[in-house]
């Protein structure tokens, strides 16, 4: 067990290991989003109440579950850096943040545009509300911490330290719709009772929120490849595996 | 089906600005964060295969 956590901290190991697992998740990835924007968009039923606004739900939930499992993400993978010094957990981290802030953005915007038919208004000081706009700040904040110290290893701590202070919101917004019902509808889904829509309406969703997963995974492997290569230019096998990429050039042009 | 054409579709009932901007900015943003990834990582390759022939050129020898 110590030997793998070891070696996956080895960012030659990712590096390798990413390459293999990446087209899996892309793969699953557009056929879980194309399945479900399909079916979700043109199949399911029209909402007795909402009509066809409800449509909104299957990038809006996605987007929002997404948008809080990629701060959990990044707060863990801080505390992984900070206790273990395992660099590729920080790499890792940083290159997740923009999708977080991105998801959370599609998970604010979505709900506006959602309200403005269902509530009759595109924001409200709600709970639930609120707290996704701080958690929009926080990996703002996160993003910007990175960018604002020369060192490297200090602006991993000061981020890793902000993911994992940031998180105490993520149970905040799950709790929101208990503690303060104002506005936003409770969970629609829980993981003990089965689900209160037909199938049909709730199938495409989770088709949607396992495509959205995917689509985390693979483009989190792709941006952490990236981001190695980026920190770790000088060392050897990575300036052997550019040589070994350049020899292939010429020996094709020749032929 | 929940639709009996393709323009009630695109109509969506009278919901279509809701749904169709929704459904488009999400679309935009994933599509974007794909097409970064990959600028990231042509531009960054193209970076070290610059750097290892100025080195190989100073050892003077050919890659």
């Amino acid at each position: 067990m110590w030997a793998f956590i070891h070696k996956l901290g080895s960012p030659k190991w990712f590096y390798g290991i990413s390459a293999k697992l990446q087209p899996w998740f892309w793969a699953a990835a557009a056929l879980l989003l194309i399945t479900g924007s399909l079916w979700g968009l043109a199949f399911a039923p029209a909402d007795y109440q909402q009509g066809n606004s409800f449509r909104i739900i299957y990038v809006h939930v996605p987007a929002a579950f997404l948008a809080q499992s990629i701060f959990i993400s990044m707060a863990v993978s801080g505390l992984v850096f900070m206790v273990w010094k395992i660099k590729v957990a920080d790499m890792a981290a940083a290159v997740m943040a923009p999708l977080g802030a991105a998801m959370t953005f599609v998970a604010l915007f979505s709900g506006a545009v959602w309200g403005v038919p269902t509530w009759g208004t595109w924001w409200m000081w709600d709970a639930r509300l609120t707290s996704m706009l701080i958690l929009l700040f926080l990996y703002l904040g996160v993003i910007a911490l990175r960018g604002a110290f020369t060192s490297r290893d200090s602006a991993s701590r000061a981020a890793s330290v902000l993911a994992m202070v940031g998180v105490i919101n993520i149970p905040i917004i799950k709790y929101s719709v208990d503690w303060w019902y104002t506005l936003h509808q409770p969970a629609s889904f829980t993981l003990t009772s089965r689900p209160t829509m037909p199938t049909e309406m709730w199938l495409p969703l989770v088709i949607m929120v396992l495509g959205f997963y995917s689509f985390f995974i693979a483009l989190t492997l792709m941006r952490t490849r990236s981001e190695i290569l980026r920190r770790e230019a000088s060392k050897r096998w990575v300036q052997e595996l550019v040589n070994g990429q350049m020899m292939k050039v010429p020996a094709e042009e020749t032929r | 089906m929940a639709f009996a054409s393709f323009s009630e579709f695109l109509a969506m009932g009278g919901h279509a600005p809701y749904v169709w901007s929704a459904w488009g900015v999400t679309a935009l943003l994933l599509v974007a964060t794909v097409w970064h990834a990959r600028v990231e990582q042509r531009q960054l390759i193209k970076g070290l295969k610059r750097r290892a022939r100025r080195a190989n050129s100073l050892k003077g020898n050919t890659p």
